[in-house]
């Protein structure tokens, strides 16, 4: 190449050598490429795509950020996985019970009763267990706020003290509303408020009134109280449309009372006989021997021809306006022959009817034994006639400012709208529920002040006189709101407002006296068991000066059988509706209806021929009440008086939040003031039954238990006593080879020797006789297992979730053998209630079907479910006679599906509530009870910590737990001194083989249901005594 | 083999020679489809996939989208199974207890009924497979594989377990017979695409016939197989719905808990299936101009079948009924009582008109021959034997020990669409059968031709003449 002469040029460029090209002559490329022309190159591109691709692939593989944050420095009281359980004190209005709460890790999960407590002795009902998950409610208030919008705890402060002071500086009236206040520390707050602004007047209302009683006592024996029932002394007990044992009085004292009266055994013979006159079938007229339907205009009447026929006997002169009705004579035959140990209640809020029943117990002697005055009761301290006074000053514009203490009356009081149209003009309103509700929501210019949930909050309670109890908090206060007695405190310009402080200093000066620990031992001994009793002071003697004769007349003057009447009751589910927002309760089977999610108005089956109820398909109705009209479902009620229908309070909420609003319509403007006080009832009132159809949601549609000996197994007491009742108890027998007229137990004939339990074996009791029905143990159940609500829609598919529940039986006037009839309903049906949940067979038919075996024995006894290894045939739900198994259907966590009906596993704060030691199920697989098998396990580890056996009674099941009466008793077959072994006297089928699953009971009530199959479960029911005369049964 | 009587009716009629069969059963796999043939696949491909939509949804949110619901936990699901296994016995009956027994009739059929037994066990399997709340872990978690749960095993006491084996076996073992049976006339088609110079089709057909030349040998091990698996098949005939059975006769439950399910359901599955055979082969003789192939005489002594397998059904049905007031059991006395008035009487009732009482017209000797009057009672018949298995699933549930959980059932668009996506299934399998497949078993038809390929011998008519 050296020698070559030739020159070779790029191009004409190099050749011309001209500046542009000497200028780039040592570019790679001699023009300018794309990259450097463009704003954005390929490269640019390639990397916005690599990054792209980088993105969106991080972004679907991103996982959810699960907060499970680790205790840094761990709290001295809590150990991870160990739960704390802290005395406090359920307080909802005027209801009231002494609890025991258990938490994890700091929050609140479970409650239970606190036996110590003398009022509710460890009973629990339905409201009380579901309350811990409106403590995670989701329509709860997250701060204060004044005219709806968002403000400081100072400024709301400040704002509220001004206008006060405004209206205290002109004397401008001041009103603070609340329900019955069981706290006396509250009250001195409220003291304290009103000696700061003078002009204020504190009015209590109660959902349900009770006013009528309080009045009728003040004239019959002087003291305007509600006195203490003792019905546990009582032979007999009529109730005239009392329903004691859900809404009447202090329902968990009353139901433990009744339960002790129920109860039979070898050693106890007797019972009491209650009887029940009313319209509606209650609960409690449905554990009654004796139901009499009446009308509600008839409860006087009925009361009268009690007193006359008592009064003939005592010698005293009889009133007029009595009325002739079944069983009434022989009610009052057997109550004058139980003097002093009868007992008559009536549920009528009118002054006039409980006069009579005051004069009756009177007669009776019953003040004293089985009613105590001296003891009055706090939970019903409403005043219609200061409520109604409070209504027409606030329509006329004489007060300027009102505090809502924790009280909703917009909702839930019967002049509502009027408060409501009234607090459109107001200077200053005030509510510091822990809920933004229909009276907050009424008021334009209201401050609102939010309180603790009653879990977050200190206070004390008086439910009766001389019994204190305290509730302590037991989370730190989610939110922030402020303890409503502290804000009053703040606004009475108190300095140290510090609410603790006040209960502990109160109850310094109020029951630390004479005592011989210091102050700190005592404080701290009340907190640790909740409650502090005092002696009990004074006789329960009156004398009666109430005039019966005036009381006749005002009956036969207020009362007149006209046209359709109506009945508004509590139901035993929502009850008055101040916890209609908790999925709980809304899924809760009424114990009677066994309706959930729906309003209904219950109708005899006489008065709705049009409906056949099939498949609680029904239809609409309209009812017109004093002028006003409202439309609701028909529920074909069997027991319901002819003639009148019945009409659920609790319903129509409009500002609870999501899962209550908008079911139904709201009963309580229904309600009217007669003879002075709120009348629930009411006659002549319009009833048509319309052509709009509808289905309501019920878990169990077919009535009647068809005769079926093997499932319900009823008596009479007098049977029982003489144990003639043996004869109709139904015990399957085969003939055998040996001789024509050898028979025997087929149980006993097995080529399999059965399950050897060494240990432990599990078993349960359940009392036919003592179970209410009132639904506490499925709400417990629900909470300890963390059982999904599935709502209104997967109810009516027939597909509710719970482990446990209540079968609702009513008797049936056709012969054993005529199968139609069977299925109607008496007319006034005689009921029995049934909790039914997985019986732990023995002999499973579940086990045998599953074919991946994820269901199986235990070694105690326990028939368990192996959720991981359930694949879903659903053979085993086929072959479960008792029908408890429940299936997954759907993903029932985490599914936007069902955030509104099962907060709990679908909303962050709703989580907070499930019990971590229990698995939540995934879609597709099956559940069932598990004997609360998460509880034996603790037990046993706590026991195996101490080097102990368990003891009895230390591992108990929710339901047998939170059952008032007693009616569950769970234990450990294998020790012979357990309360359940001894209370089924339990022996070994084969002596020779103690341990053998074969166990059989010789408790003469005992009985396996459905025993002919030989599935041999681990729980056996006790025969349902009813006192009744066999004549007539 | 080729061994026929002079007095007896020819089986196949218009003189059809060893030729003419060859060629009028290839020639369907060789021409083009008719307008016809796409047209049923076009409705059967929209049935599939409205089909395969629900069964979708249904694995996607779950079982709820059926109607189940606590009591009633088995319903159209297993109804549908049941009946789809029952359908699939007729095609094992025909070609192994037929062929033991040397009923020659059933030359013409077995092919296509052993088809239909495939795909009806196919379309059976969907079902336990669908309704499993966790399919993912179900299909193999129901076998009794080795795994690393430790001595996690199956339960080999759950008649769903017997099901999977007993179901499984008879699938493969219906697969083979009808397998091996195709291989000779596989071979058939290739020779004759060879001739025709289709290359293509000369090299699928050799292969799907493994290469099959006709040698005298391997005939001769052909039929020795045929022998051994019809042997095999037939306990499997009887066994497959004795199992089916036991699902429910095992059980507790009133309704299902009954001895004599074994027996009544294998004479039901028989019942059916020769239904459904009648109603396939019924279009696929018109649809294919096989009127030689399958006669009059042939649908007549499927239906004296249907009489007699109609007739056991028949007994059994009031058997239990019997047997329900007989025993004295109340819960047995009110399921009976249930079906015959209940809320589901209807159901009880419908099966009793389309199982007991229409085969009988069958006794009618211008009914039985008639095509028009089987075709349609063999429809008839198999909706009533769709409605037996719902009446024993559905009403025995609904209603049993403990009155308060009683509860009624309710179909969803969803449960009907399974049941549409195994129609679906199942006939567009059929037809793809028809298509590629020879739908009637030449090698063996050709040995009851009267005729050789030479030449025509023997002279139908006159026999017909002397024999009547």
């Amino acid at each position: 190449m050296k020698d070559s002469k030739k020159v070779y040029w790029k191009g004409i460029e190099q050749l011309k050598n001209s500046s542009e090209f000497v200028k780039n002559a040592n570019a790679e490329f001699a023009q300018p490429g794309p990259e450097e022309d463009l704003g954005h190159s390929r490269r640019d591109f390639l990397k916005m795509m690599g990054f792209g691709v980088a993105a969106a692939s991080l972004a679907a593989c991103e996982a959810p950020i699960r907060k499970a944050i680790p205790y840094v420095q761990k709290p001295v009281d809590v150990e991870p996985s160990l739960p704390n359980y802290y005395a406090s004190t359920y307080i909802n209005g005027g209801d009231y019970c002494s609890i025991v709460v258990k938490t994890r890790e700091g929050r609140p999960i479970k409650i239970d009763g606190n036996a110590l407590s003398s009022v509710t002795q460890g009973g629990v009902n339905a409201q009380v267990e579901a309350s811990v998950l409106s403590l995670y409610d989701n329509s709860r208030l997250r701060g204060p706020k004044a005219a709806g919008k968002k403000i400081d705890w100072a400024d709301l402060d400040s704002q509220v003290i001004a206008k006060l002071n405004e209206i205290a500086g002109k004397g401008g009236q001041i009103r603070i509303i609340s329900y019955s206040i069981l706290s006396p520390s509250t009250k001195a707050v409220i003291e304290r408020f009103k000696t700061k602004y003078p002009t204020t007047q504190h009015i209590q209302y109660d959902q349900t009134s009770h006013y009528g009683i309080v009045k009728a006592n003040e004239e019959s024996i002087g003291s305007a109280i509600f006195p203490s029932y003792d019905f546990s002394k009582a032979n007999t007990i009529v109730s005239i449309a009392a329903d004691f044992l859900n809404s009447w009085g202090s329902t968990i004292e009353n139901t433990k009372q009744y339960a002790k009266t129920r109860d039979v055994s070898d050693d106890k013979k007797v019972m009491s006989r209650h009887y029940q006159f009313e319209s509606i079938l209650s609960i409690t007229g449905a554990n009654a021997d004796y139901r009499t339907q009446i009308k509600p205009s008839e409860e006087g009447a009925v009361a009268i021809q009690i007193y006359n026929t008592i009064a003939s006997k005592a010698g005293r002169p009889t009133i007029s306006g009595g009325i002739e009705k079944p069983n009434v004579a022989k009610a009052a035959e057997e109550l004058w022959a139980n003097r002093g140990k009868a007992l008559v209640v009536a549920g009528s809020n009118d002054k006039s009817v409980q006069t009579i029943i005051n004069a009756i117990n009177d007669m009776l002697g019953s003040y004293g034994t089985t009613i105590l005055p001296n003891i009055p009761v706090n939970f019903k301290q409403g005043n219609d006639a200061a409520m109604a006074a409070f209504v027409s000053d606030l329509k006329a514009g004489k007060i300027e400012g009102v505090i809502f203490l924790n009280s909703n009356p917009v909702y839930d009081h019967p002049m509502g709208q009027e408060i409501a149209e009234g607090l459109k003009t107001i200077n200053l309103s005030i509510a510091t529920g822990y809920k933004e509700e229909e009276t907050a929501a009424a008021a334009p210019s209201i401050f609102i002040a939010p309180d603790h949930h009653y879990l977050e909050s200190w206070n004390d309670a008086e439910p009766k006189r001389g019994f204190y109890s305290l509730s302590q908090p037991t989370i730190t206060p989610i939110f922030k709101s402020r303890a409503a007695q502290e804000s009053l405190l703040i606004w009475a310009g108190e300095t140290n407002a510090d609410y603790f402080e006040f209960v502990k200093n109160n109850w310094r000066n109020w029951f630390y006296t004479n005592q011989s620990m210091d102050f700190q031992t005592f404080w701290d001994k009340c907190l640790y068991d909740g409650i502090y009793e005092q002696p009990i002071q004074g006789s329960g003697s009156v004398s009666f000066t109430g005039d019966v004769n005036a009381a006749a007349r005002a009956i036969a003057s207020n009362y007149k059988s006209e046209g359709f009447e109506v009945v508004f009751f509590e139901n035993g589910t929502v009850g008055n509706g101040s916890q209609a927002n908790n999925p709980l309760l809304q899924e809760l089977p009424d114990p009677i209806t066994k309706a959930v999610w729906d309003h209904y108005a219950t109708v005899s089956p006489k008065d709705a021929k049009e409906i056949s109820f099939d498949e609680s398909f029904t239809k609409f109705a309209s009812i017109t009440i004093n002028g006003k009209t409202v439309k609701v479902p028909v529920l074909v009620q069997p027991g319901q008086t002819p003639g009148t229908i019945g009409l659920p309070v609790g319903y129509g909420r409009t500002k609870a939040g999501k899962v209550a609003d908008g079911i139904g319509v709201n009963a309580y403007p229904l309600v009217a003031m007669v003879n002075g006080s709120l009348s629930y009832s009411a006659t002549n009132i319009k009833f048509e039954i319309t052509s709009e159809n509808y289905q309501i949601a019920q878990t169990q549609t077919h009535e009647t238990h068809m005769n079926r000996q093997t499932v319900i197994q009823e008596t009479t007491l007098d049977k029982y006593q003489d144990g003639s009742f043996k004869e109709d108890h139904y015990q399957p027998m085969i003939n055998t080879w040996k001789d024509p007229d050898h028979k025997m137990d087929p149980e006993k004939l097995s080529l399999w020797k059965g399950h050897d339990y060494k240990k432990h074996h599990w078993g349960m009791a359940i009392d036919l006789n003592t179970c209410t029905g009132c639904g506490a143990c499925v709400v417990a159940c629900n909470v300890e297992n963390n059982v999904s609500l599935v709502g209104r829609d997967e109810v009516i598919k027939r597909r509710e979730m719970h482990w446990l529940r209540i079968d609702r039986y009513y008797s049936s006037d056709a012969a054993p053998d005529d199968w139609k009839g069977l299925e109607d309903a008496a007319e006034n049906p005689e009921v029995v209630f049934q909790p039914m949940l997985c019986q732990h067979c023995n002999n499973a038919p579940c086990e045998t079907v599953c074919p991946v075996a994820a269901t199986t024995h235990s070694t105690e006894g326990l028939n368990q479910m192996a959720y991981n290894r359930c694949i879903g045939t659903r053979y085993c739900a086929n072959n479960c006679p008792y029908k408890v198994r429940r299936f997954n259907w759907f993903k029932y966590h985490d599914n936007k599906q069902f955030q509104d009906v099962n907060p709990a596993m679908n909303t962050d704060l709703g989580k907070m509530v499930l019990n971590p030691d229990v698995t939540i199920r995934s879609r597709g697989v099956m559940e069932k009870c598990t004997f609360c098998v998460q509880r034996i396990q603790a037990g046993k580890l706590n026991a195996k910590k101490e080097r102990r056996d368990v003891r009895d009674g230390e591992v108990v099941t929710a339901c047998s737990a939170a059952c008032s009466t007693g009616a569950i008793v769970f234990g450990d077959m294998n020790d012979p001194e357990s309360k359940v072994a001894k209370l089924l006297k339990i022996r070994p089928l084969y002596p020779e083989r103690p341990l053998i699953n074969d166990k059989e009971s010789d408790n003469p009530r005992a009985y396996s249901v459905l025993e002919e199959i030989n599935t041999r479960p681990n729980i056996w029911y006790l025969t349902k005594v009813r006192n009744k005369d066999t004549n007539k049964a | 083999m080729a061994v026929t009587s002079a007095v007896r009716d020819p089986l196949i009629t218009g003189g059809k020679t060893v030729g003419d069969v060859s060629h009028d059963i290839s020639r369907h796999v060789e021409n083009k489809p008719t307008r016809s043939w796409y047209l049923a696949m076009a409705i059967s491909l929209v049935l599939f996939a409205y089909g395969l939509y629900c069964v979708c949804t249904v694995l996607w949110q779950g079982i709820g989208m059926w109607g189940l619901n606590k009591t009633v936990g088995w319903a159209w699901d297993i109804t549908n199974f049941v009946w789809w296994v029952g359908i699939g016995h007729a095609g094992t009956l025909i070609s192994a207890i037929l062929l033991l027994f040397r009923q020659r009739w059933r030359m013409s059929i077995n092919r296509a009924a052993e088809a239909m037994t495939i795909f009806a066990v196919i379309c059976a399997a969907t079902f336990p497979l669908i309704h499993m709340g966790r399919l993912w872990l179900g299909f193999y978690w129901a076998l009794p594989l080795p795994n690393t749960f430790g001595s996690l095993w199956t339960n080999f006491n759950s008649p769903l377990l017997w099901d999977v084996f007993a179901i499984s076996t008879y699938f493969t073992v219906s697969l083979v017979f009808w397998y091996i049976g195709l291989i000779p006339d596989f071979a058939t088609i290739r020779d004759r695409a060879v001739r025709q110079g289709k290359k293509v089709r000369a090299i699928v057909y050799n292969t799907l016939s493994f290469g099959w030349q006709g040698g005298a040998k391997t005939w001769m091990r052909y039929e020795a197989v045929a022998l051994i698996l019809a042997g095999l098949s037939t306990p499997l005939v009887l066994s497959v719905h004795t199992i089916v059975s036991m699902d429910f006769a095992t059980s507790v439950i009133p309704g299902w808990h009954t001895t004599i399910f074994p027996p009544y359901f294998v004479a039901g599955a028989i019942f059916s299936g020769f239904a459904m055979v009648l109603t396939l082969l019924l279009i696929t003789r018109a649809l294919f101009k096989l009127e030689d192939y399958i006669t009059i005489y042939h649908i007549e002594l499927m239906n004296i079948i249907i009489i007699v397998t109609g007739s056991i059904v028949g007994v059994a049905y009031i058997t239990e009924l019997f047997i329900s007031w007989y025993s004295g059991v109340e819960y047995e006395g009110y399921a009976f009582y249930n079906r015959v008035s209940g809320p589901y009487a209807w159901s009880y009732w419908s099966m009793m008109t389309c199982n007991v009482i229409s085969p009988q017209l069958f006794w009618i000797k211008k009914i039985r021959t008639s095509i028009v009057a089987t075709f349609v009672l063999s429809i008839i018949v198999n909706i009533g034997m769709w409605f037996e298995r719902f009446v024993i699933i559905v009403t025995s549930l609904h209603r049993d020990y403990v009155p308060s959980s009683w509860t009624m059932f309710h179909p969803t668009m969803y449960d009907i669409g399974e049941y549409v996506f195994t129609f679906g299934l199942f006939f567009s399998a059929f037809l793809l059968f028809a298509k590629f497949f020879p739908v009637i078993n030449m090698a063996e038809v050709k040995s009851i031709v009267k005729s050789t390929s030479e030449g025509t011998q023997g002279t139908p008519r006159e026999v017909d003449q002397t024999r009547h």
